[in-house]
């Protein structure tokens, strides 16, 4: 997977600058939040042309809104290639730059909505462009950290030869970059997109529609038409915003990331021969089209056109310049965290104790637990439910070949257009909303486990399989000894990120309504929703801190053990 | 011709710091001059620093004192007259042969008529016609490796730096290459002016050479310089090229006089605990005992004849061998591999028997062997932590040697039943697992 390094877990817990990043995460987060209360302003535009459930104007609703992905995805990728290969070029920025995207990946995104939009619209205040911001910082946020660690690992991870060949033949840094390290982090990057898009819809279609205190706004897309229709209580309009949907992820699939994974496979630096190349209908088309063709040389030359516009500087050979200069910017370096750490210390315990009590941090722990009780029992059950069937089916090529797209798709389409169905039967037959809202959170994530475990399956060697068949391994004793350990990196991959998945849509799933009508599990994430509607910045930041806190912690102490346990063990090369 | 060397090494010295503020020598004393017309070879194994210094001709790392000089300036980074060809090939895979041999062109920002020229032709002398715009992945790897001397010979260098260039190639694809680049070099139809060769294949560095340089370890350093003066194209089984092999190998096995010293010995210094031990399963030191105790060595064998024979390179058999000597199983001397008693009774013997000779020198002659289970039998728990010992290695030696030496020590004394060590727990005990 993507962003797991070997490291010694225990001396990893947490080190001194995981500390420091927190605090710098959770500092900015009440900066923002602080600098922009009491900024509202009506968004009068978006109320003059209000939405309309009628389906005529989806396809217009669809194109917007995969127009606000796209944005997030190319801002992304400006970050990645920036954020990340700062992180890894220079060692001391690295230190602190690394364990801030992790602090970042754990802090749930519609967290970031609640306080980005104020903000957002505070720089544009009334206009919709605000607004717009908003929603794409969003996905943005959704999208960028998985994708600056795997091109940050990327860069690590260059071949020494080939550094060695461009440094020999003199290549410009500039060149280097081009030539060498972007291409080398390609697929992984690719891959990651992928990733980080199938995670994307379920935020843009949560951050078109936000009521945050006063401020309400809609944004013209599927996830506003969703939100209208709910509070309409149209189950038909609902019916019609998935079907544009499933349209949508479909055409984005096939027209955007196959030809891209296509098209990266020229990019993979292990070149054994039998590996099967990804095909792409929508690529070949593109390969054997003019103008793509066009495109691709225009920026091919753009890149060495540039190689040859910037100034050649003869780089000295080791960076450091002489040793006592060396230690004195250290000195500077080090002064600015120590007044980043105080002053960001400062902020997060002034806020919280001017405003909150020990007795409401401790009731917010309480929620987080009564979260986490839920994230795990629906693990537990997802898994029992799905590490069966998808060994069953990864044994089965020909019923891979066909479960595996469909559970990838699943896991790209945004659970929460399907929540609405289920809290109407939850209002309607009066259910237990601690217990019946809880599968929400796991609706869109469990698919993750599925397709993992298939990959595992159908990765496990014939003559693994020959050998148990040959001695006559069967029943439980196959499940034990052969199936399950050797699909367990993969489940754990698929487990890792169906957590992390769950806690995120914790904010949308534990609290629901139907119309008028409210349904709550009691939870930190109906605790963060209640905040956000509220427009109670305090309790967003305690709440949205302790969620981070509470993610953090069992990444470390659970998750990363387990990963680095199943791999070290059970992964077979 | 002119007479000023291409090249000079004078007295470089390279050492890398070690977390503990200590410094770790790879480098010493290297003098050496490359000269108009030659062909100079850096014989030795790997560890022996001849990588480390072609790098530091290439200018890829700096030297930490001493000085190298090219057409008489000192390199300050990689020079445009010094280009190299790399073991792996080293092959942009995203770029296709025209592209990767124009990148060099390209990085000087040289015409694009100009580049189209100069890499056709480079594609043309290197024998590549007809496959500029094939990608790497779709050549053999000998083609890759043309690929790699076209891309170095676009840039018209003076000096072709080669780090073990034929060594990824199969034996006949290897011997191609090596008789189409001398065909080159012969003719005068390079642009190079001097070639430096890394190898650790004694035949090659014969095959190839005017000079070699045959290096040892523990800080690299050069042992001595072998002048080959056999005219080209040179003949394998010609009996003054067996001679020349034949004597390398006696420079290499040769121990110093007075090693209490400790200048050459060190390859197995003093043996103390805190000597880095060599990754070599015992499959193979009985493999190599058994061969030598057969016919037709019966028990001493000439290390080119049974290299041959066992069809291994010098890398490959030097760490067993020398194993093998220190282990007291074997003599190394003057490019013969004696068995000793032991290593004949060893050959000799039953699996029972042969653990029981093979513990008895295990905890004889290796002492981080004998130290781990005196440990063991001290403690009342009989077992102790795996960190317990790498920490008293890491005194010595870096981490990552002191985890190799740790695993090398491992697997003998799983196979000599000296004491266990489970992994996922990372514990030594003398229990046998249940």
């Amino acid at each position: 997977m993507k962003r797991f390094e070997p490291y010694v877990f225990l001396r990893e817990l947490a080190t001194r600058w995981d500390v420091l990043a927190f605090i710098v995460v959770m500092g900015l987060i009440v900066f923002m939040a602080e600098t922009s209360r009491g900024l509202f302003a009506p968004l009068s535009q978006l109320s003059a042309s209000p939405l309309s459930l009628d389906p005529v104007h989806l396809p217009e609703y669809a194109a917007r809104t995969t127009f606000r992905m796209l944005v997030g995805l190319v801002l992304s990728l400006v970050f990645t290639l920036t954020y990340a290969t700062w992180a890894a070029k220079s060692e001391r920025a690295g230190k602190l730059l690394v364990p801030i995207l992790d602090i970042l990946q754990s802090v749930p995104i519609l967290g970031f909505l609640s306080i980005t939009v104020v903000f957002f619209l505070s720089l544009a205040p009334g206009r919709v462009l605000g607004a717009e911001f908003a929603s794409i910082f969003v996905i943005f946020t959704s999208q960028a950290w998985n994708m600056a660690f795997s091109f940050y690992q990327s860069l690590r991870t260059v071949p020494t030869e080939l550094m060695e060949a461009a440094e020999s033949f003199r290549l410009s840094p500039w060149m280097r970059f081009w030539q060498l390290e972007v291409p080398f982090g390609m697929p992984a990057l690719i891959w990651n997109m992928m990733l980080s898009m199938s995670g994307g819809w379920f935020f843009v279609v949560a951050s078109e529609a936000v009521v945050v205190g006063h401020t309400t706004f809609a944004l013209p897309g599927v996830g506003s038409y969703i939100a209208l229709a709910i509070a309409q209580k149209n189950l038909v309009a609902i019916g019609w915003a998935i079907f544009t949907m499933l349209i949508v992820i479909l055409a984005y699939d096939q027209l955007l990331f196959r030809p891209l994974v296509a098209w990266a496979d020229r990019f993979r630096v292990e070149q054994e021969p039998g590996a099967r190349i990804p095909a792409s209908w929508a690529l070949t088309m593109m390969r054997r089209s003019r103008v793509i063709g066009a495109a691709t040389l225009a920026f091919h030359s753009a890149v060495l056109w540039t190689s040859r516009a910037i100034k050649r500087t003869e780089a000295p050979l080791v960076a450091a310049g002489p040793q006592s200069q060396k230690r004195s910017f250290d000195l500077v370096w080090v002064t600015l965290l120590v007044a980043a750490v105080i002053l960001g210390l400062w902020h997060i315990v002034a806020v919280l104790i001017a405003n909150t009590s020990l007795r409401e941090a401790l009731q917010v722990g309480g929620l987080a637990l009564l979260t986490m009780l839920r994230v795990f029992i629906l693990i537990g059950l997802a898994s029992l439910i799905w590490v069966p069937i998808g060994v069953w089916v990864g044994m089965r090529p020909r019923a891979a070949q066909f479960v595996q797209p469909v559970a990838q798709f699943m896991a790209a389409f945004p659970a929460n257009l399907l929540f609405p169905i289920a809290v109407f039967g939850i209002v309607t037959w009066k259910l237990n909303a601690d217990i019946f809202l809880s599968p929400l959170m796991i609706l869109g994530t469990q698919w993750y486990i599925l397709f993992n475990v298939i990959a595992g399956a159908s990765a496990i060697p014939a003559e693994m399989r020959y050998v148990a068949a040959n001695f006559k391994v069967t029943g439980w004793l196959w499940w034990r000894k052969v199936a399950l350990p050797a699909v367990l990196p993969f489940y754990v991959t698929g487990a890792i990120t169906a957590s992390g998945g769950s806690w995120n849509a914790a904010v949308v799933a534990e609290l629901a309504t139907w119309g008028d009508t409210e349904v709550r599990a009691r939870g930190l994430g109906s605790y963060i929703a209640e905040a956000t509607t509220a427009g109670d910045f305090h309790r967003i930041v305690l709440g949205i801190g302790t969620m981070s806190l509470f993610v953090v912690v069992i990444n470390r102490l659970f998750w990363r053990p387990l990963y680095y346990y199943a791999e070290r063990k059970y992964r077979l090369t | 011709m002119n007479n000023a060397p291409l090249l000079q090494c004078s007295d470089v010295r390279k050492a890398f710091p070690k977390p503990d503020g200590a410094e770790l020598l790879v480098l010493e004393g290297m003098n050496l001059e490359l000269r108009e017309g030659q062909i100079v070879g850096l014989l030795g194994r790997s560890g022996s620093g001849k990588s480390t210094l072609l790098r530091l001709i290439a200018g890829l790392s700096e030297p930490t004192s001493g000085e190298l000089r090219y057409l008489g300036s000192p390199i300050a980074g990689p020079a445009a007259g010094i280009a190299m060809v790399f073991q792996s090939f080293a092959l942009f895979p995203w770029l296709s042969v025209f592209e990767n041999v124009a990148l060099g062109l390209e990085a000087q920002r040289m015409p694009r008529a100009e580049i189209r020229k100069r890499s056709l032709a480079a594609i043309d002398l290197i024998g590549l016609d007809g496959f500029e715009s094939a990608y790497p992945r779709e050549l053999s790897g000998g083609m890759r490796q043309r690929v790699g001397f076209a891309r170095a010979l676009v840039v018209q260098p003076k000096i072709l730096l080669m780090d073990e260039p034929f060594s990824a190639l199969d034996v006949l694809t290897a011997e191609t290459l090596r008789t189409d680049f001398l065909d080159l070099w012969g003719e005068g139809r390079m642009p190079i002016k001097g070639v430096i060769l890394v190898t650790h294949n004694i035949e090659e560095a014969v095959l190839m050479c005017d000079r070699i340089l045959v290096f040892g370890s523990n800080p690299g350093r050069i042992l001595s310089e072998i002048k080959v003066s056999l005219p080209q194209p040179r003949n394998r089984l010609d009996p003054s090229f067996r001679e020349l092999v034949e004597s390398i190998y006696v420079e290499m096995t040769t121990r110093p006089k007075g090693a209490a010293a400790g200048s050459r010995h060190e390859r197995f210094p003093g043996l103390g605990i805190g000597s880095v031990l060599p990754q070599v399963s015992t499959n193979l030191l009985a493999g190599l005992m058994e061969a030598v105790a057969a016919m037709p060595f019966n028990g001493t064998a000439d290390l080119p004849k049974i290299a041959s024979d066992l069809q291994m390179e010098i890398d490959e058999l030097f760490p067993v061998a020398e194993t093998l000597q220190m282990l007291r199983f074997a003599e190394l001397e003057g490019g013969d591999l004696k068995l000793t008693e032991d290593g004949m009774a060893f050959a000799h013997s039953e699996v029972d028997e042969r653990k029981r000779i093979f513990l008895r020198h295990l905890l004889s002659y290796v002492p981080l062997a004998a130290h781990i289970r005196r440990v063991l039998d001290e403690r009342a728990s009989h077992s102790a932590r795996k960190s317990r010992f790498i920490d008293e290695l890491e005194d010595f030696m870096s981490e990552e040697a002191a985890d190799k030496t740790l695993r090398a020590v491992v697997r003998w004394a799983r196979y000599a039943e000296a004491f266990a060590y489970d992994d996922e727990n990372a514990m030594f005990s003398l229990e046998n697992p249940t």
